[in-house]
């Protein structure tokens, strides 16, 4: 007889893997990408593709001159390249998105130690990396159809002109200025359901975090009880993505069940106080990467008592 | 009141049904029986036999070797053939007493009397059951003398018997509790006659209706039982879990269930206690499920201690093909074989053989922190951060993180998508925890002598 397997229990594993998540969360932006591409055209398709393999190549030429395990297999870099992408306005010149990427993967991800090390979300850290350096490019955006000119997003529309609040329908589908990914919120919507019903992301930070601002926004708004305005303000930017496939990142995000209410308490103070009272009509990118800063703090601060302490001090 | 469930856990592939069906078969043992004098929590049993010496079914061949600890007691009639350090399955080497049985099974006298336990004084049933080298079944080995004899037994309002089995694969327990229903009833009274004011539950997980409808019939006619239908999830027969599924209050490392007016026991054990008190039989055989999917006719049996694991599978029908994986025990908690010339002892709930072993191989990615193994533990930690600790092996932090209340069911390692062995990480920490505590209390203990000493 062959010799025996020796192992420690449990003998028997769920078959999820990591590669089997990122792949899901990849599947879950199929939507907003295709539609994305459908709005905007070829430059949209080609920011898309490039920066996706831009990251993904970055991490494979590092892994080999650092003679580390190749990971690339897992799809993780392939979900950071497509999120900075979809966070990029669809006429972009090209090569800006791709050293966004480089950065993500080379100096966010990998040089902190890799898949599960990095701090702050790397494709959000890029952007802001990118708002910082190319800001002109960044936040040119175009309008939808016809007028296809230079054209603010429909928060930056709000902010300069209290008047100016588009239609719902129109804020839903996704007829609007605003990056690649972000506009049409009811394919971001059939990509979030994908992710909670595969049980990849669970619906308590989004949820927190959006009903956050907009109590904050009905609060502070300076608009009354004007609830058409507040879901404006929801559905106008890229809160919808940033709260389902951002501020849901495992790695940089809290782990404890108290601490990712914080967490999700804390993005939506401090979008809310971006976006009403900052410079610019976006905070959502700013928000979650601040917040991934305090994660450890906010876990440390928040680990349960074990079952049958929970009277004990700790 | 219980909430019949627990919060986290796993539900497995079950695999039941490869067993499940199958009557409890005997089997006579052909080879050489061996005792391991530790098959229990404890002290080791001290032998009370020479080379050379006959004994019989039913004879104490070694008794026990202080308060917590139990006797061992020989199976088969035949003559001691050694006393010598042998493999058990639990991958250590200890002493055993090695018996050549004669094939005659010759019983002490008295053996298999019926006894009436209305007759029998408190203290005369804890003694029957400590004699009779009776422990918990279940897989602890917990001697039950001693748990059956807390300081307040008036204090205990609830005995319940742990028949959640909810190891996917083993099924020996619902076997029991549907070929012996009148036994687990006959043992059950005489445990609710130790204690005056326990209400006796027989916890069953959900996945056995056929167990559950047999003995809600016969508990109508008793006063002070009930069955107890639980959800069926891993770690359902978790002590803890169990105890918190059943009756609501909640244990931790650093109590017994007794604190909480709590006793459990499992299936088997329990129609062990009525096989001692009622028809004085000692311990001499268990119940195991043979399975997976490399045995040839996977089954249920009942077998004398001390046999080899070997004999138990040659009469599964053996292996089809060589497997890669024997575990003893179950999939979720057991210990793997190396060799399967090992003896069965009183805490082997099950030999499980698979063809294919897809864990032992799968490499260990980085940590996603995806939270899976949060959702999924039973005791409410944080693995993720306890594995961090585990693997700069810092036990002040694994200790402040609850790291020592770790329950070892596995769960937290079986839903890990990055494939870490966190539960392998954590009894690592929890006995290298121990051994600190161990030699800080050495340390104060000859610091305490040499005062002492300088006194003088």
């Amino acid at each position: 007889m062959k010799m025996l397997n020796l192992s420690a229990n449990p003998h028997i594993r769920d078959r999820i893997s990591t590669a089997e998540i990122m792949r899901d969360v990849v599947i879950a932006m199929l939507p907003t990408a295709i539609y994305g591409v459908m709005q905007w055209g070829l430059n949209a398709a080609l920011v898309i593709v490039f920066t996706t393999a831009a990251a993904v190549l970055t991490e494979y030429l590092y892994e080999l001159c650092m003679k580390f395990p190749n990971t690339v297999k897992d799809w993780s870099a392939a979900v950071t390249g497509l999120i900075l992408a979809l966070n990029c306005p669809p006429d972009i010149p090209l090569w800006m998105p791709v050293v966004g990427a480089v950065f993500a993967i080379l100096v966010v991800k990998q040089l902190y130690g890799g898949l599960g090390r990095n701090f702050m979300n790397p494709a959000l850290a890029a952007r802001c990396f990118l708002l910082i350096s190319f800001a002109g490019p960044m936040t040119k955006f175009r309008g939808v159809g016809a007028d296809a000119v230079s054209s603010a997003t429909p928060l930056a529309l709000m902010k300069a002109d209290p008047a100016a609040v588009q239609s719902l329908r129109t804020l839903f589908l996704g007829q609007i200025p605003g990056t690649i990914g972000e506009v049409s919120k009811l394919c971001l919507l059939i990509g979030a359901l994908y992710l909670i019903l595969r049980r990849v992301i669970s619906p308590k930070i989004p949820l927190i975090y959006i009903g956050t601002v907009a109590l904050f926004t009905l609060l502070f708004g300076g608009r009354g009880f004007d609830l058409h305005y507040v879901l404006a303000e929801i559905l106008g930017g890229g809160l919808i993505f940033g709260a389902f496939f951002m501020a849901t990142d495992y790695v940089t995000g809290p782990i404890t069940p108290k601490g990712q209410i914080i967490f999700a308490l804390i993005l939506g103070l401090l979008t809310g106080l971006f976006r009403l009272f900052g410079g610019s009509a976006e905070g959502v990118s700013y928000a979650i990467i601040l917040t991934n800063i305090l994660v450890p703090v906010i876990n440390e601060k928040t680990i349960p008592k074990a079952f049958g302490r929970e009277g004990e001090k700790s | 009141m219980g909430i019949s469930t627990f919060k986290g856990g796993v539900h497995p592939y079950d695999g039941k049904e490869l067993a499940m069906g199958e009557a409890i078969r005997e089997i006579r043992p052909k080879g050489t029986m061996v005792y391991p004098l530790s098959q229990h929590i404890g002290a080791p049993a001290k032998p009370v036999v020479q080379k050379g010496d006959k004994v019989l079914v039913g004879q104490t061949i070694a008794e026990a070797g202080g308060f917590i600890s139990a006797p061992v007691i020989s199976s088969v009639s035949g003559s001691v053939k050694a006393i010598e350090k042998r493999l058990t399955p639990g991958g250590v080497m200890a002493e055993s007493i090695l018996i050549e049985s004669d094939q005659n099974d010759e019983k002490i006298p008295g053996f298999g009397e019926k006894r009436d336990y209305k007759s029998l004084s408190r203290e005369e049933i804890v003694s029957i059951v400590r004699d009779a080298g009776i422990v918990g079944l279940g897989g602890a080995g917990f001697p039950t003398a001693v748990k059956l004899s807390p300081k307040e037994p008036e204090k205990i309002d609830y005995f319940l018997v742990n028949g959640a089995e909810c190891e996917p694969y083993l099924c020996s327990d619902y076997r029991d509790m549907l070929e012996y229903p009148e036994r687990l009833i006959g043992g059950l009274r005489v445990l609710l006659r130790l204690f005056p004011n326990a209400a006796g539950k027989i916890c069953i997980e959900d996945n056995k209706p056929e167990a559950i409808r047999k003995l809600s019939e016969l508990v109508k006619s008793e006063d002070r039982m009930e069955v107890l239908s639980l959800r069926t999830r891993y770690p359902q027969g978790g002590e803890r879990q169990l105890i918190y599924a059943a009756t609501g209050r909640k244990i931790n490392s650093s109590m017994l269930p007794a604190d909480a007016g709590v006793v459990v026991d499992n299936v088997d054990t329990v129609i062990a206690i009525y096989d001692a008190v009622c028809e004085s039989m000692p311990l001499v055989r268990r119940i195991l499920t043979v399975t997976g999917d490399a045995v040839v006719k996977p089954g249920n049996f009942r077998v004398p201690l001390g046999i080899s694991y070997q004999e138990i599978i040659d009469a599964a029908g053996g292996f089809k093909e060589d497997p890669e994986k024997v575990i003893s025990g179950g999939p979720m908690m057991g210990v793997p074989l190396f060799k399967l010339d090992v003896p069965l002892v009183k805490n082997s709930s099950s030999i499980l053989a698979f063809l294919k072993d897809p864990v032992s191989a799968e490499p260990t990615t980085a940590c996603i922190n995806c939270g899976r193994c949060v959702s999924a533990c039973p005791e409410n930690l944080m693995p993720t951060l306890m594995m961090q600790s585990a693997l700069r092996k810092d036990t002040a932090r694994f200790t402040k993180l609850y790291g020592m209340e770790c329950i070892e069911c596995g769960c937290c390692s079986y839903v890990c998508p990055a494939k870490r062995p966190l539960t392998q990480g954590f009894k690592e920490m929890k006995r290298r925890v121990n051994a600190e505590r161990r030699a800080a209390a050495m340390k104060a203990r000859e610091a305490e002598g040499k005062k002492e000493g300088e006194k003088k």
